[in-house]
């Protein structure tokens, strides 16, 4: 129970912040500081938010985007100020449009290929299968 | 009935042409958004002259190399020798922008391995770095007279890449 608990308590603490405390104004401001974090990309240790990277231009960064809060910009202004700067890689989830579209549709439309091959291959046996009723014996040594 | 029988070879093939594209890439080298845009306009103070004012529009005028260093930066010593070595000489005209150092460490450094700079910026907290999209220590850019931004290189500058992808850019004979 006390090795469960403690387990639990460690990856806890692993999602939390690699975070240098910072003095917001409320929760508020706290929880859009959060959210904004955990969804820009670190962009120099490129597999990490700027929320759990350690590397300096991500401490940098998280501390213009508290600048930037406390002067009052909106998420959307933070995060076009930051696009414009590295581009849209820093955006872990990339814009629904343009070029991005074969990025957020292709698992759709790869879905629906598939479904289609397998729809014409069931028909296919179906049609064989009615033409020539495949014998069903016990004996078969599956 | 025989034409069946390719595609899965077609399907082969394709896949293998896209994954073989990939290969030789490098994803950790992001494309600058900054090609083709002007240097984006800054106000700081000189590295060798604490105080003195440096802006954007003071560097415009002639070609140069914008050189991003830190005395902390080990491969800033790597390429420090070529950028050395290509100042000194005259090939160009080079400006350093010192990325998130201490003025008496970055002056030691320089005092150590020599001093091509014709401008040094002082970036001390990184703020200025931002605005110039930087990830990290080395990286440069090529400005051209205009003060527009043609070339980013991204990590150590050898004497190839001085050769084949700077200078002739600096020289405006290749975009």
């Amino acid at each position: 129970m006390r090795a469960l608990l403690c387990l639990i308590g460690l990856l806890i603490a692993s999602s939390a912040f690699a975070i240098d405390p910072l003095p917001f104004a409320d929760k508020d401001q706290e929880d859009r500081f959060r959210v904004l974090v955990a969804e820009l990309r670190c962009v120099q240790c490129q597999n990490q938010n700027l929320a759990d990277s350690d590397a300096l231009i991500a401490k940098d960064l998280r501390k213009e985007i508290f600048e930037q809060m406390q002067a009052g910009r909106s998420d959307d202004e933070i995060v076009a100020f930051l696009v414009e700067r590295y581009g849209e890689f820093v955006l872990y989830r990339p814009v629904f449009s343009g070029k991005n579209l074969l990025l957020w549709l292709g698992p759709l439309l790869i879905l629906v290929i598939g479904g289609v091959a397998v729809a014409v291959h069931l028909r296919r046996r179906r049609v064989a299968a009615g033409d020539n009723p495949m014998p069903i014996s016990e004996d078969i040594d599956w | 009935m025989i034409a069946r029988l390719f595609i899965p070879l077609g399907l082969f093939l394709g896949l293998a042409v896209l994954l073989w594209s990939g290969l030789g890439k490098d994803p950790t080298i992001l494309p600058s958004t900054f090609l083709d845009k002007p240097v984006p306009a800054f106000e700081a103070t000189k590295l060798r002259e604490p105080g003195v004012p440096i802006a954007s529009q003071s560097l415009a005028g002639e070609p140069y190399l914008l050189n991003v260093f830190a005395s902390w930066c080990l491969s800033c010593r790597v390429e420090h020798p070529v950028l050395d070595a290509y100042a000194k000489r005259g090939a160009l005209k080079l400006v350093g922008l010192n990325y998130r150092d201490q003025r008496e460490d970055a002056l030691a450094w320089l005092n150590r391995f020599g001093d091509p700079y014709a401008e040094i910026i002082w970036d001390p907290d990184g703020r200025l770095g931002i605005d110039f999209g930087i990830t990290g220590a080395p990286e440069s850019f090529v400005v051209d007279a205009q003060g527009i931004i043609r070339y980013k290189v991204v990590g150590a500058i050898s004497p190839e890449i001085m050769e084949q992808e700077i200078l002739p850019r600096l020289r405006g004979s290749k975009n």
